[in-house]
């Protein structure tokens, strides 16, 4: 086995995985660094979202070994944001129940819910009425909501799966400052699946470009214009180069297979 | 329009015109004698014998009786096939290797059960609430089950990456995003229910209930007590879903949203 490159936080080795005999990942190996976030993209079906689904312990792998900083998934503490608010919300707690809820199954009393529930209200500037429902919520002030809910326990990992994909133009732009902002904050390792180029380069430290299945590594695109990024940044010269590098890459992926 | 006075007036009224007019329609049949008095009294008539029936106390008390068997099949039903269709439908192959059998006998009008469960408990009061329990329970079982396959996965998945275990899963999540199909069970179970100890108390060796005072009251050609009676199991059949709608609403106040 390959050992990890410094400053690796997490290390996948040998993932294998098949959907109805079609090998979808064989012996994938990847080292996502640690404080960084890791924007995954690439061809349609090539399993951007399976891939974090394993890495989470949501699906299980066929084969192979996920750590992180060494330690087994069982003892690291993770968030996942789910694409569809609607459906990872729980409708029959509030707003604030919601937020609460990873703190009660970690066995917070009810002094530390209540103090790290607000904490993350102050850092997250909230305006809103949290004793709501979530269904009486817009949909980016649900999906807000399950941003806080995935950070209540300060996880280690942070894992997106197409966040914001169900949001509009305005409030996509509003959340990926407000992820920004909490990335600077807490320097929680985020791994991103986007099937917005512009989105995942903006976000991104690095970008992993994936090719069609059966899945592998077509390149690591780096992105590096400071931080916090701005929607200027979407404009600069870094962007535009890693964004064409990005666009190369995919072209390329997406036509291996017709040729 | 809508907002103005005679607007709002003319929404609160609008359910009640189809009561009203079935009433006036009623009574104007009667009027003009288009059916036989003796079949078909006039509403003053009936609503006459609803009152003395009332006031007398008898109709009150065969009600009672009526709504104690049906609460009583209702709730073993509940009791028995609540935790039952959780646990079926927490396991897809389970529940596909029985389905045949619960949608056979779900099927199999509950009626045509009577006389294996006389022939089993005898003639009694144990035998209309147990076939009454077992046909409402089928319904309770099969849409429990079905509300607990059909749970989003989502739900259970983020609960699970938040550390819950699978009993905290099961009971914290699933159990709830079942309640809206349990209901819709739940509330079908009673009506069901409802019928069976009517018919029940109207032939097997009862003395008391609304099905037997019906029958009675057919049997002496007292018309307007037997249309009291009807209207009295209309009254609690209605009065019976609409308790369900509100519980609902409030117990699963995020149903179908």
């Amino acid at each position: 086995m390959n050992a990890p490159a410094p400053g690796t936080h997490i290390t996948i080795r040998g993932l294998t995985k098949s959907f109805a005999g079609q090998p979808l990942y064989t012996g994938f190996d990847l080292d996502i660094p640690k404080g960084r976030i890791t924007s995954i993209f690439g061809p349609n079906g090539c399993g951007k979202s399976t891939m974090i689904n394993m890495v989470s312990g949501l699906l299980p792998m066929d084969a192979g070994e996920v750590r992180f900083d060494g330690k087994p998934l069982a003892d690291t503490v993770i968030g996942y944001v789910f694409q569809n608010y609607r459906d990872a919300l729980f409708p029959w707690k509030r707003a604030i129940d919601n937020i609460k809820y990873p703190l009660r199954i970690a066995g917070k009393s009810k002094g530390e819910c209540d103090a790290r529930a607000d904490e993350l209200v102050q850092s997250f500037d909230i305006r809103f009425d949290l004793n709501h429902y979530p269904y009486e919520l817009s949909g980016g002030q649900q999906q807000l909501v399950s941003i806080m809910r995935s950070l209540a326990l300060h996880p280690e990992v942070l894992f997106l799966d197409e966040p914001f994909s169900a949001l509009d133009y305005e409030m996509t732009l509003f959340m990926r400052d407000k992820l920004q902002d909490v990335f600077e904050a807490t320097r929680t390792t985020m791994i991103l699946v986007s099937h917005d180029l512009d989105e995942a380069v903006y976000l991104a430290d690095e970008v992993l470009m994936l090719t069609r299945r059966p899945t592998r590594i077509a390149e690591v695109v780096r992105f590096d214009a400071p931080r916090p990024r701005h929607p200027e940044t979407l404009t600069s010269d870094a962007f535009t180069r890693a964004k064409a590098q990005c666009l190369e890459v995919f072209q390329r992926e997406v036509r291996a297979r017709e040729a | 329009m809508n907002g103005t006075f005679g607007g709002r007036l003319a929404n609160a009224l609008t359910p009640a015109v189809g009561a009203v007019g079935f009433v006036l329609l009623w009574w104007f049949v009667t009027w003009l004698k288009w059916i036989d008095p003796v079949l078909l009294p006039s509403p003053q008539a009936s609503a006459r014998a609803i009152w003395d029936g009332f006031i007398g106390g008898n109709l009150v008390k065969d009600l009672v009786i009526t709504i104690r068997r049906t609460l009583l099949a209702f709730g073993i039903a509940v009791g028995v096939c609540v935790p039952l269709g959780l646990m079926l439908g927490s396991s897809v192959r389970v529940y596909r290797s029985l389905e045949f059998v619960i949608d056979f006998f779900r099927s199999t009008p509950a009626s045509a059960l009577f006389p294996l469960f006389l022939v089993i408990l005898g003639v009694g009061e144990s035998t209309k609430i147990a076939v009454a329990a077992f046909g409402a329970g089928l319904l309770i079982l099969f849409n429990t089950a079905y509300g607990v396959m059909n749970a989003r996965k989502t739900r259970q998945a983020a609960a699970r990456v938040m550390g819950a275990s699978p009993l905290r899963v099961m009971m914290g999540v699933t159990l709830l995003e079942s309640l809206p199909q349990t209901f819709v069970g739940m509330r079908s179970g009673v009506s069901f229910a409802l019928v069976i100890v009517i018919v029940a108390e109207m032939f097997i060796g009862s003395t008391d209930g609304l099905g037997q005072r019906v029958i009675n009251a057919q049997m002496i050609f007292n018309m307007p007590e037997m249309y009291a009676t009807i209207f009295g199991a209309g009254v609690l059949g209605y009065g019976l879903n609409l308790i369900f709608i509100v519980i609902e609403r409030r117990f699963v106040h995020w149903g179908g949203k």
